[in-house]
């Protein structure tokens, strides 16, 4: 990279139109020896770092602190050590909640990501068309409806009597026409599809708007090549994507993690734990069980395992030519 | 640069000492104990001078408002203050709001944590000056926690009544002629046979909710369980007795019975999916012949479906046997810190004793109002459901039947135990044995573990 960046390039001072006044009175303030200190520089950066000291970096200590206490949340507490921590992991119910999670990754994460791409590089080839923007604006769709609301429109699909078994039951698949949120195999899936439906949006905008920066020349070249559309999309899309798909992955990961909203809505964790995902369960915990320290404990864990998964994803997709 | 790093050192301290501050072990600002409430020279009252009571009520349920307005109109200097949130809210955040915010007046969940923590005042001076030690014990029962214990059902009394609502089955009337069905079932064979007759009759048998969080199938499994066996080791179970259990041979027969319901069919086939208010709406659109529930519905049934709604006790298994229900008061309690806790003590006896007060307990609660047994009844319609969950209580107090909610045992019970199972054992996935032996496990930790 040669080329300067736009921000460099307007910040030159070749191209910086500042009255030559200016200029000189600041250089004869730096020669009088009034150079400023450095702390000023941590004067402008204090108010957003008090705010974060104490709008996230307390609460996170104050839950490693907790999860440390056997506490109800108004009581006296008692120092516990590690048990809580124990408990989290052989505890089968909090473990597989855990799980959960990680299996919900298959619906918040991969599908999104790969329908995305697939969406994205055919929305583009119509990019001039109404219908693109008709298609972008459905999909975008999701992100703009409040998750709650969206849990119940799709906790009614899904009901016996939902939409979804209708269609079923018209196409002559009666019979496998069920309560989907309400089975125990098929809860945790369904709820997945709801996420999948969600974050689709996000992951191809995101991706679409990623598309648009790759080089015009690079397909012209692969098609002069010969290359067909499933070569460029393999050698030059993707690899080109690299970075848009890291932030696709890594935000859906989360959503995945910690998922809670939809969970919360269209199943409350049932039927039986079959949906019980670690998000639900400090909730539960903290404010059900009055568990406060068992409650923090999982947060805790919660938040290393997000960072554990989330950061080899940032690791691996950052851009290694920069 | 080492000035770069002096200073990006301090700054360091400054932030994590502002975050650390204050690191000693959490808790400790609750209340301390209050002494024994002293007893009382005289019954306390509103007075005269202006006062402002804060309430603190669930939503949905008007019962509470229209007694307040009746209240004023009766005591003009007493001006009300309500705040209202769904029960679920109002759970969550019971201990908080006590300790930090203290209302006067509070719906509140099952009392024994908050007790714990110093949270409740102790009405015991009040109880003895309003003479509410005279009212039919059970009505207090679960208001009442032993000193510095964990047992409920017994000691000082850390809260009051509105009313008490009672539970059994309510019918549909209409789908009960089709199958032949004149009269509420007698016996627990008679209720199997009219099931039996609704399933090949193509109506179906129960209307019931246990989807999510909330498994409804507790109100069949806890009636079958009184009509197997006695109400009183139900509970002891309930108040946390010592070496109380619900894993018992009669238990086990009621949840036998309950999966031999579910097995049959009985049940709507996606129950695991229908919340109460899903339950409500098909029962009334007439997609179920029977719905255990309680009389916190007669009033709505009354006017949904007029005329067409019957209820009655859960059947016993041998006819002229002995009958009981779940039967919860509206439990609402004063806060330790509460600023007027004599005259919100005033309200609540005022509630159970004043003719009219009691009247709209009746009309707009649909429940029977607390206070003495020779009391005076409100008039009811004859032929409404509220007419007969009213004659329920009175059956059920003769009986001595009252119990309180399996659900209520433990602050975790319901949700974690009982729903999950229930839910399971729709599904094929536990049996009956293994429902009660795990519930029981559940209670255990609990119990010894708080």
């Amino acid at each position: 990279m040669t080329r300067p960046t736009p921000d460099s390039a307007v910040d030159s001072p070749a191209t910086r139109p500042g009255p030559a006044a200016v200029t000189r009175k600041r250089s004869s303030a730096r020669a009088a020896g009034l150079r400023t200190p450095s702390w000023v520089g941590w004067l402008f950066v204090a108010p957003a770092l008090g705010v974060y000291a104490v709008f996230v970096l307390r609460p996170i200590a104050l839950t490693v602190q907790y999860s440390m206490y056997r506490w109800d949340g108004i009581g006296p507490s008692t120092w516990t050590g590690l048990g809580n921590y124990v408990r989290v992991f052989t505890d089968p119910d909090l473990f597989a909640s855990i799980l959960n999670a990680v299996k919900l990754i298959v619906f918040f994460s991969v599908i999104p990501v790969v329908l995305g791409l697939a969406i994205a590089s055919t929305i583009r080839r119509i990019a001039t068309s109404r219908l693109a923007l008709v298609a972008r604006t459905v999909l975008f769709l999701p992100q703009v409806i409040p998750l709650v609301a969206a849990g119940i429109a799709w906790s009614w699909l899904m009901s016996s009597t939902g939409l979804v078994n209708q269609l079923l039951t018209y196409a002559g698949l009666g019979g496998v026409a069920r309560a989907w949120l309400g089975d125990f195999s098929t809860a945790l899936p369904a709820v997945g599809v709801i996420g999948a439906w969600v974050l689709l949006g996000l992951c191809t905008i995101l991706l679409l708007s990623g598309m648009s920066k790759i080089d015009p020349a690079l397909y012209e070249a692969a098609r002069m090549d010969g290359a067909g559309p499933l070569r460029e999309f393999v050698s030059i899309t993707v690899p080109s994507l690299r970075q848009e798909i890291g932030v696709c992955v890594t935000v859906t990961v989360i959503a995945a993690l910690a998922s809670f909203d939809i969970v919360y809505v269209s199943t409350q964790g049932g039927p039986g734990n079959a949906t019980m995902v670690p998000g639900l369960e400090i909730y539960y915990l903290a404010f059900s069980e009055r568990q406060v320290g068992m409650a923090s404990a999982l947060a805790v864990v919660l938040m290393v395992l997000v960072l554990l998964v989330a950061l080899p994803i940032q690791w691996l997709t950052k851009d290694k030519s920069s | 640069m080492s000035r770069r790093i002096r200073w990006s050192g301090a700054v360091l301290t400054v932030v994590v000492g502002g975050t650390l501050a204050g690191c000693g072990a959490p808790g400790g600002d609750a209340p301390q104990p209050e002494a024994t409430s002293a007893s009382l020279a005289a019954a306390p009252a509103c007075g005269t001078a202006p006062v402002t009571l804060n309430a603190y009520i669930e939503t949905g349920f008007p019962l509470p408002k229209e007694l307040s307005t009746e209240f004023s109109k009766q005591h003009p200097n007493v001006k009300w203050n309500i705040r209202e949130d769904q029960f679920a809210v109002i759970t969550q955040n019971a201990p908080r709001v006590l300790a930090d915010d203290p209302p006067d007046l509070m719906r509140l969940p099952q009392v024994s944590e908050l007790v714990k923590n110093n949270l409740l005042k102790n009405l015991d001076g009040y109880a003895k000056a309003f003479g509410w030690d005279s009212w039919p014990a059970s009505q207090l029962e679960q208001m009442r926690m032993a000193p510095g214990g964990k047992t409920r059902g017994e000691g000082s009394l850390y809260a009051m009544g509105l009313n008490f609502s009672m539970t059994g089955v309510f019918y549909n009337k209409k789908l009960a002629a089709k199958i032949g069905m004149s009269s509420p079932p007698a016996t627990l064979a008679e209720l199997d046979d009219a099931l039996a007759k609704a399933k090949s009759a193509g109506i179906p048998p129960i209307a019931q909710f246990n989807g999510g969080a909330t498994g409804g199938l507790a109100f069949p499994l806890q009636d079958l369980m009184a009509a197997y066996g006695p109400s009183g080791p139900i509970n002891d179970w309930i108040y946390q007795k010592p070496g109380a259990t619900i894993d018992t041979p009669s238990n086990l027969q009621a949840t036998r019975h309950l999966e031999k319901w579910i097995k049959a069919g009985y049940f709507w086939k996606d129950v695991n999916a229908v919340d109460y208010a899903t339950m409500m709406s098909r029962f009334i659109k007439g997609e179920g012949l029977f719905m255990f529930n309680g009389d916190w519905e007669s009033g709505n049934l009354d006017k949904q479906m007029p005329g067409d709604v019957g209820f009655f006790l859960m059947p016993p298994v041998e006819q002229g046997g002995k009958q009981a229900a779940m039967s919860a008061p509206l439990t609402f309690g004063i806060s330790s810190r509460a600023k007027n806790a004599d005259c919100a003590a005033y309200f609540l006896n005022w509630v159970a004793t004043d003719p009219k007060a009691r009247e709209i307990g009746v009309k707009v609660g649909g429940s029977h109002p607390m206070g003495p047994a020779d009391a005076p009844m409100p008039e009811v319609a004859k032929d409404t459901v509220t007419a007969s969950t009213l004659a329920a209580g009175a059956k059920i107090a003769e009986d001595n039947g009252a119990m309180d909610f399996i659900a209520n045992a433990t602050g975790a019970i319901y949700a974690k135990s009982w729903t999950p199972q229930l839910q399971k054992l729709v599904a094929g996935q536990q049996n009956p044995e293994g429902l009660l032996k795990s519930v029981q496990s559940d209670y255990t930790t609990q119990v010894g573990g708080s």
